[in-house]
């Protein structure tokens, strides 16, 4: 009875799977830039050509199977060299891959030569977060994972781009040479968007360039490629192109946005908030930057992330408390989010910490107090 | 040397009176085939541990979303997964092979340095039980891949690296000291007239292996060390903020890990190489160019390294380079794919086990290698790396390519170690179960990659779900299949139709021209090759 039930629910699995499922392309994108068309190109050049040397290779070694079988009554040939064929099968593939080469290098160099970007974008990869900044403009956010956790734990429907959502995504405009600087806080992440043939590691401590020029409106998404630790798979990207007039007033609003928030910052320090409101915000804010590590129920996972709940510094050491939370804690996991969260936000975060889970210490930290340590340290 | 005989009697009623029995006999041996036998029971094993972890693997992927595994656990099964199949399966079942085939070919009584022998095996399986261990540590084991990138490996890993390093250096000794066994012995104890240009090329292709596993085991001890002293002692080798680069550990990783991805292939072209002739009753077309295409791509096999990081930023120049050298590699590599085709070209082929599983290594190692080949064109490996197009690459010509040759292998001389015939019925269900799953595990692999799904991710998106559920229905039932070799295997010892010297219409070589099972001590008194 109970296997035909468990039989059941995987047919009924298999059913429904492929039905939610969106239509998978087969083959590379060509993509939407001039780049990633011609690397589309050089992909197909080259399959072609194996495809040529693999009919070849494998007719005639099918064709020896099928007619030179001992069940046929042939007598087995006695030839085992030629000089003359040993030495046409290395110079045939030789020439083949120096015609491959060529314009494989062609588009090499094109994609090396990020000379006269109008627009530079700095991408920073942390655990596991993008972090863009407009050089040229007075804009930096970061980008994490929109995907709500209860669709990937299957207790929700999973949405159309399951995985694949950000909360901000990238803008840049379109019909612009935009340079990307990559960099990494901790681990090596790779920044890669497949429409644009753009994929480039993000190494701690140096800097790689790569470039883009996409020619059409649209939304882009792509994701780390290179192993970044726990949740490597749940850092998307996503580009949204716009057209320049469109990209110009976006960014004339996102920077009166951050100004304002500056600002809002700043009339904070001279205000104290409730414990309902920092209990609340605290639980929001940590729930989204802190649990992946240190878990929601604050147990942490024993042997990779410490335990908040109970934790001495929580419970006792305040200003180091706010310290770690500011700045991380160097040669570990531990990042700081004094650049990624407003001062109400790390107040709320850090009274969350020390009233939740049974740590009762009965403090509340305000904006100010964080905003103390963080002078400390300048 | 001038008593040889009366040594051969002496041997022969020691070995029959006083030789320890039961456990002891296999702790203490010194015989090089029963050594062998102790490395192909100890690689199956781990292939087995080994595929199981795979089965977690696809069971997790079978499906979007998280359903049996946590994240950080599904890493260190990728992670323990391909340690234990490169270091675990592969390398130990070659050295198994290279133990018991590489004395019987060239005339040899046994191994040059047996005693050696005896340790360069009994230490791995301590490197194996303390990687395996690691895993129930708090925490967990590695999980930062079998490549372990810096500094996901030193300032971002857990306490288990110190247990990897250390598993990994006890397999680099054990690695080191078979190769220095095998070189002395191919160089030493060659049967007289055994010239360089007569030896079969199995033994030619283990002794560039062996010299490759010297010049590159040492330099993986250097980084894992480097890896070590970087978490645990203060140094910066890989940390950027005292003055190291992270982009170095791929560097020396890599000029360890390219070659080391020859060193797993070259003995295959060996065993290949013998088989085709055996069932095309043939000679092998080109003998003396396989040897030296088998030279030459030990040779790029240095020089090649850096096309695993084409997207690390490297200078125009360096890309240039690596993928010239890249391309120019599959050169002699398609020299022997020629040879083997022109070998059965005009041949009389039977299809027995062994050629069935070398006519499919031919077809799919080809196959990894033009996907190979596509992945050294820079500009599109920028797409490709780090995909699962590079997985299903790197399985092609491990798994259908290395392990379809070493099953080829143990099929071929089967009725040589055991004395008997294995159930023709049962490996060719295991040839065909093997094949047809390997294909539905592996071909639709490539069209994941080129969709866009990265390697070493737990969850997906909902685009690869129909795809991924046919790749993992393919690697139950390849995982499913090799349980049938067990059967084959452990039938085949027990007894069955009784084995010719040489079972085999065509096969060539010292080793049939002694009784099966071999006999204990073999070529006391060396044979004279004409
Ligand atoms: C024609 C010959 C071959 C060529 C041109 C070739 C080329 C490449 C290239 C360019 C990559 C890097 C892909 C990437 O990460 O973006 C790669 C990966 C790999 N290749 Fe090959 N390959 C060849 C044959 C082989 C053979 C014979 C083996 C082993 C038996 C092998 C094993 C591997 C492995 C294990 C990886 C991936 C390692 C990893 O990242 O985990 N390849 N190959
Ligand atoms: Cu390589």
């Amino acid at each position: 009875m109970d296997l035909k039930k468990i039989g059941l629910c995987w047919l009924a699995a298999l059913v429904t799977i492929p039905s939610q499922a969106k239509d998978m392309p087969l083959n590379l994108s060509q993509g939407v830039t001039d780049i990633s068309g011609q690397v589309y190109d050089l992909h197909m050049t080259i399959f072609y050509i194996c495809c040529i040397i693999g009919f070849i290779v494998f007719g005639a070694m099918f064709y020896s199977i099928v007619r030179h079988r001992k069940s046929r009554g042939v007598k087995p040939a006695n030839f085992h060299e030629s000089t003359k064929v040993e030495i046409l099968w290395t110079a045939i593939p030789f020439m083949i891959l120096i015609g491959m080469a060529i314009p494989a290098t062609k588009t090499l160099i094109a994609m090396e030569n990020s000379d006269d970007a109008e627009l530079t974008i700095q991408v920073t990869g942390s655990q596991w977060k993008w972090h863009y900044k407009y050089f040229e403009h007075d804009l930096e956010f970061y980008s994490v994972l929109a995907t709500p956790k209860k669709q990937i734990e299957n207790k929700l429907a999973k949405g159309e781009n399951y995985l694949l959502e950000v909360d901000r995504p990238l803008v840049i405009p379109t019909n612009t040479k935009v340079r990307f600087l990559m960099t990494s806080d901790d681990v090596i992440h790779s920044w890669w968007v497949p429409e644009f043939a753009v994929k480039k590691d993000a190494n701690p401590g140096f800097i790689n360039e790569a470039w883009t020029n996409v020619p059409k409106p649209g939304i882009y998404r792509g994701q780390c490629a290179e192993l970044c630790g726990k949740d490597h798979g749940f850092m998307p990207v996503v580009v949204i192109a716009k057209e320049q007039a469109e990209f110009d007033a976006w960014l004339a609003e996102q920077v009166a946005k951050q100004q304002a928030r500056e600002a809002e910052e700043q009339r904070l320090l001279a205000m104290q908030l409730s414990e309902q409101e920092l209990m609340d915000l605290g639980k929001r804010t940590y729930d989204q930057f802190c649990s992946a590590c240190h878990q929601p129920n604050g147990q942490g996972l024993p042997g990779m992330f410490p335990a908040l709940a109970g934790s001495e510094m929580v419970t006792q050491d305040r200003q180091g408390h706010i310290d770690i939370v500011l700045h991380g804690k160097a040669g570990t996991a531990m990042a700081g989010y004094g650049k990624q969260l407003s001062l109400k936000e790390l107040a709320a975060v850090v009274t969350y910490e020390r009233n939740a889970w049974g740590n009762n210490t009965g403090e509340l930290i305000q904006a100010a107090d964080v905003q103390a340590r963080k002078n400390a340290a300048d | 040397m001038s008593s040889v005989t009366d040594q051969t009697l002496d041997h022969d009623s020691h070995d029959h009176h006083h030789a320890p029995k039961g456990l002891m006999r296999w702790l203490l041996t010194t015989n090089h085939k029963d050594i062998g036998t102790l490395y192909l029971i100890f690689a199956f094993t781990m292939f087995l541990v080994g595929g199981a972890m795979a089965m977690v693997i696809r069971a997790e992927l079978f499906q979007p979303g998280l359903q049996l595994v946590e994240p950080n656990f599904f890493n260190q099964m990728t992670t323990v997964h391909g340690l234990i199949m490169v270091f675990g399966a592969v390398m130990p079942a070659f050295t198994g092979l290279a133990n018991w085939m590489i004395p019987m070919m060239i005339g040899a009584p046994d191994m040059a340095l047996p005693r050696m022998n005896n340790w360069s095996f009994w230490i791995l399986p301590f490197a194996f039980a303390i990687l395996l261990a690691s895993l129930f540590m708090e925490g967990g084991g590695p999980a930062f891949g079998w490549t372990f990138y810096a500094p996901l490996s030193t300032t971002y890993s857990n306490d288990s690296t110190a247990l990897f390093v250390f598993a990994v250096h006890i397999m680099g000794i054990s690695s080191i000291m078979g190769a220095i066994n095998v070189i002395v012995t191919i160089v030493n104890l060659r049967a007289p007239g055994m010239t360089w240009m007569k030896l079969p090329l199995f033994v030619w292709t283990w002794l560039i292996t062996a010299f490759l596993l010297i010049a590159v085991m040492p330099v993986l001890a250097g980084v894992v060390t480097m890896v070590l002293t970087d978490k645990y002692f203060g140094t910066s080798f890989f940390d950027a903020a005292g003055g190291g680069d992270p982009v170095m550990f791929q560097h020396i990783f890599w000029f360890f890990g390219h070659p080391e991805v020859y060193i797993m292939i070259l003995p295959s072209f060996g065993i290949v190489s013998a088989i085709i002739p055996a069932f095309a009753r043939k000679p092998l077309f080109g003998y003396a160019s396989m040897v030296y295409a088998t030279a030459s791509i030990a040779g790029l096999s240095f020089i090649v390294w850096a096309h695993h990081m084409f997207t690390t930023g490297m200078p125009l120049f360096g890309e240039l380079f690596f993928m010239y050298c890249t391309m120019l590699i599959a050169v002699p590599t398609g020299v022997k794919v020629f040879n083997w085709v022109a070998t059965m070209w005009r041949g009389a082929m039977t299809f027995e086990v062994p050629m069935l599983f070398a006519l499919a290594f031919v077809i799919l190692f080809t196959i990894g290698g033009f996907s190979g080949l596509m992945l050294a064109i820079t500009p599109v490996d920028f797409q490709y790396h780090d995909t699962y197009f590079v997985v299903a690459h790197f399985h092609y010509v491990l798994v259908s390519g290395a392990i379809f040759s070493i099953y080829a292998a143990a099929y071929y001389w089967l009725p040589k170690w055991t004395g008997y015939m294995f159930d023709e019925f049962l490996a060719k269900a295991h040839f065909w179960c093997s094949l047809i799953s390997v294909n539905i595990l592996f071909f639709p692999m490539h069209f994941l990659g080129l969709a866009g799904m990265p390697r070493r991710i737990p969850d997906y998106a909902l685009q690869f779900a129909d795809v991924n559920q046919i790749v993992s229905i393919g690697g139950f039932a390849f995982g499913l299949s090799q349980l049938i070799f067990l059967a084959v295997i452990v039938k085949a010892a027990r007894g069955g139709e009784k084995a010719e010297a040489k079972p085999w219409e065509g096969a060539e070589g010292l080793e049939w021209t002694v009784p099966s099972p071999a006999p204990y001590h073999t070529f006391e008194t060396p044979p004279v090759i004409k």
